[in-house]
């Protein structure tokens, strides 16, 4: 099974890197750009020792013991079964 | 009486304030190493600049798991004296044991230089040589010092005057020019409720020698080694 997660800054918090690169968009010339928000993106593979809720609980864990800073970052984790 | 400048892979200020605590202030040091679970007896800590554990993940945010930084945790929850400087403040916040976090600088630049920092309370173990208002010039070296908490942890530091320094002109006006990084209210340090932990993104130890430039950095030693021999 492989997990997910995906690190944003709150929306209460300014961005700078997501504004420059929204600006630089803007003066390229890409149209239709209301706001650019820059994060992270971690994979993990799980070994399938787990049953898939167990295993969402010990990723969320994860996230937002170390993954995320909760005073300034937020989260989503998505499971997906491997073929 | 004794100095701890703790050391993790990565650090690169650590000789630097070992330096200033032996040559300068004429004070016992030791190094201690980020997999030591022991301070060693120590009576002040210092968690220094760098890149701790190449600042992976978040700055800070491996080293704060380290088991020195637990015994550093107990020590500063019994009243021990922490002093974080640059990457020392950002392990401290990641740490828990002071609020808010570091984050990427606004102009999204290295910033290093110099800079003028206002004493916002001088009744601290780390500014009682100082005078309230006073200006001190220490430098910056810095990618994440924009510091930011929420609205409610800034009343709160506000109220129980935690804000320790704060970016100021030479004439120590808090305009927004003065400020590097875009921290929040140009807070450039902060120390917790039992004033025995103080995070700081200038380095002290970077002037506190005449041939580096200035001497205001060492003040805060001196207001340390002050306190640390009256106890």
């Amino acid at each position: 099974m492989k997990a997910y997660v995906y690190v944003s800054l709150k929306k209460s918090v300014l961005d700078p890197q997501g504004k420059t690169i929204q600006s630089a968009l803007k003066k390229m010339g890409y149209k239709g750009l209301e706001d650019v928000r820059q994060g992270k993106y971690f994979e993990l593979t799980l070994d399938g020792g787990l049953p898939r809720n167990d295993a969402e609980a010990e990723v969320t864990r994860i996230a937002s013991e170390i993954l995320t800073n909760p005073v300034i970052e937020e989260f989503q984790v998505r499971l997906e079964e491997q073929p | 009486m004794k100095f701890g400048v703790i050391i993790f892979p990565g650090s690169n200020c650590d000789h630097d304030a070992y330096w200033t605590i032996q040559q300068v202030a004429k004070q016992p040091v030791t190094f201690l190493w980020h997999e030591s679970h022991d301070l060693e007896n120590c009576d002040a800590i210092i968690v220094p600049g760098g890149f701790a554990y190449g600042d992976y993940l978040r700055t800070g945010a491996i080293a704060r798991f380290s088991p020195v930084m637990e015994a550093v945790g107990k020590f500063a929850v019994g009243g021990g004296l922490v002093l974080g400087i640059c990457n020392g403040f950002q392990i401290l916040c990641e740490s828990g044991l002071l609020p808010g976090a570091l984050m990427r600088n606004v102009g999204l630049k290295y910033v290093c230089k110099p800079v003028h920092v206002r004493v916002e309370n001088a009744d601290t173990p780390f500014t009682n040589v100082c005078r309230e208002g006073e200006v001190l010039t220490i430098p910056i070296g810095h990618m994440e010092g924009n510091y930011f908490c929420d609205e409610a942890t800034l009343h709160e530091l506000r109220r129980e005057q935690r804000i320790v320094f704060r970016y100021a002109t030479s004439s120590g006006d808090i305009a927004p020019d003065a400020n590097p990084n875009g921290s929040l209210d140009n807070i450039a340090g902060i120390c917790n409720q039992g004033r025995n932990v103080l995070g700081m993104m200038p380095h002290p130890e970077r002037y506190s020698e005449p041939e580096l430039g200035g001497t205001d950095g060492f003040r805060i030693f001196q207001s340390l080694v002050g306190v640390m021999v009256e106890r």
